[in-house]
């Protein structure tokens, strides 16, 4: 039986509507509903969150203090930075692929906040827990490179052309890898669903099982969502702003927002899949113990982005096929004969 | 302008203008991006100011993009030649409003050292409209950060400096002829 906080309170609400409403079917709508506005709310606010969050860390690793006068320590001053984006002129440059071009910052987000409804946040708390759960997810977060593309496309700049040409370059140097290296997961857990892989971790978490397999999804996770040091698809000592160079205001805004939640995604699945997910010691709540891995290791992604230098594209698509793609396929290997050796004994 | 002064005055007593425009105005001046272009020495000190020792980042103000399309401030960071004119001004156009701009050092402010030279040009105002004046060979970082915030001053309270708006139009006009590549009155016509 399932006892996170979440899903009791998920539940009571369900068992209030039930004899006010009377159909079973219009309350499964509202919940339904209850949930989507849950998750553009967690969305909108984690990239509000996250962008001053990001400056203040940026700030203590570089020795310096960061925003600390706008509103209390601060904290103001992503809504200040969204006030005067709200309010600046829109652009629309001559020459471009009109329709392309506007679409892009709206599909940009979709993927982003699509794969929210596969992640188990609590015990019995997951918006679609499908048997293909692990394959969606990937299939669906790396549908984001269209956007990126169309958007390069459709600026009808040499900049963002060659932007949105590296997103698809370091999409498919670096998917391969990834997807290999969750391999191991599945052959242990023998399942993709995403409820599964939690709870198979209930005796061992994953990143003891799967060390080699953890460093190479950080690193191909930190491209996917292109963090630094990986953000040469908007590499501005290079190519300006990449598929954003033409974009403003809120328009551009929309990627930004795109690439905190995609942020967030990274931090929560790196926890559901090697850190146990929502399970920790009895001592705190098991909500309590899945923001702390994610947040926890959304501070380890910007760790590692801001005391890196970013790579050059050649030394980098070199390492994804060269060097990490070798390394997730010994993985699988040791896995498999791992695997045997435990069911052999 | 003032949003209050689009409403005509007819309806002045039956519109209600609420103090949002404060708020956005509260927006633009805690939010400044700068464009990280430099011209000469003095952007030495405009690296220096975002760095660990000065902080720029303090004020919300480190944002320095790259492309002029998101950017909000253009600072004019060192000895700006005739030659250089062209690619300023493109990249100032290139700007969305609402967009300020520094003159920074004495070289682009009136010339400084070069003013007697053939190839210099002596005084930013002559092709954009510019908000705050830095003098200095080179201004120190400090007051980098002193111009910015008394950017962010007028931009709270625009009508502290009503009286260089004329001055300002000389300049919006002279960009348009240089822009335009004819004098502005003849277009009129």
């Amino acid at each position: 039986m399932h006892n996170g906080i979440l899903y009791l309170a998920g539940q009571g609400l369900k068992d209030m509507m039930l004899p006010i409403i009377g159909s079973e079917l219009i309350v499964n709508l509202i919940m339904t509903l209850i949930c989507i506005v849950i998750i553009f709310l967690l969305v909108a606010v984690s990239a509000l969150v996250f962008t001053y969050g990001e400056r203040r860390i940026c700030a203590l690793i570089q020795v310096r203090i960061g925003p600390n006068r706008v509103g209390p320590q601060g904290l103001l001053q992503s809504t200040a930075d969204m006030l005067k984006l709200l309010t600046k002129e829109d652009i629309i440059p001559v020459g471009i692929d009109r329709w392309m071009w506007v679409l892009s910052p709206i599909l940009i987000f979709i993927p982003s906040a699509m794969i929210y409804a596969l992640f188990p946040f609590d015990d019995g708390v997951i918006f679609a827990d499908v048997n293909i759960g692990l394959f969606l997810l990937l299939a669906i977060s790396s549908q984001s490179v269209l956007p990126f593309l169309m958007g390069g496309y459709a600026s009808n700049s040499k900049y963002s052309m060659l932007g949105g040409m590296r997103t698809v370059a370091q999409m498919l140097a670096y998917e391969v890898p990834m997807v290999i290296s969750l391999l191991g997961i599945v052959m242990i857990t023998g399942s993709l669903k995403m409820s599964a892989i939690v709870e198979a971790q209930s005796n061992v978490w994953f990143i003891f099982l799967q060390p080699l397999a953890f460093l190479i999804y950080m690193t191909t996770a930190l491209v996917e969502s292109n963090r630094p040091p990986f953000n040469i698809v908007e590499g501005e000592s290079e190519i300006i702003a990449g598929p954003f160079t033409e974009y403003t205001g809120m328009r551009w805004a929309l990627f930004f927002l795109a690439e905190f939640a995609n942020l967030l995604s990274i931090g929560i699945l790196t926890s559901v899949l090697f850190l146990g997910g929502w399970q920790g010691p009895d001592f705190l709540p098991t909500q309590l113990w899945f923001w702390i891995k994610a947040f926890f290791m959304v501070i380890v992604y910007q760790w590692i982005g801001w005391t890196f230098p970013r790579l050059r594209i050649d030394t980098m698509l070199n390492f994804g096929w060269k060097v990490l793609l070798p390394l997730a396929l010994i993985n699988l290997l040791l896995t498999g004969i791992g695997i045997y050796v435990v069911n052999a004994l | 302008m003032e949003i209050v002064d689009v409403v005509p005055p007819m309806l002045k007593d039956n519109v209600i203008v609420t103090s949002v425009d404060a708020l956005f105005k509260w927006g633009k001046a805690n939010s400044i991006w700068p464009l990280s272009s430099g011209l000469a020495c003095c952007s030495i000190e405009m690296m220096c100011a975002a760095a660990s020792r000065f902080d720029l980042a303090r004020f919300g103000y480190e944002v320095f993009r790259s492309c002029p399309r998101q950017s909000d401030l253009l600072i004019v960071a060192g000895t700006l030649t005739w030659k250089m004119t062209p690619p300023l001004i493109r990249l100032y156009e290139e700007m969305p409003e609402p967009k300020y701009v520094i003159a920074m050092g004495n070289c682009n402010i009136g010339g400084g050292p070069f003013s007697d030279s053939y190839s210099v040009v002596t005084g930013l105002d002559q092709i954009m409209p510019v908000d705050v004046y830095l003098p200095g060979c080179p201004p120190r970082p400090e007051a980098l950060i002193d111009a910015m915030l008394k950017l962010k001053k007028r931009i709270q309270h625009p009508e502290l400096a009503a009286g260089s708006e004329e001055a300002r139009e000389k300049s919006r006009q002279a960009l348009r002829e240089m822009t335009d590549g004819e004098p502005v009155a003849e277009k009129v016509e």
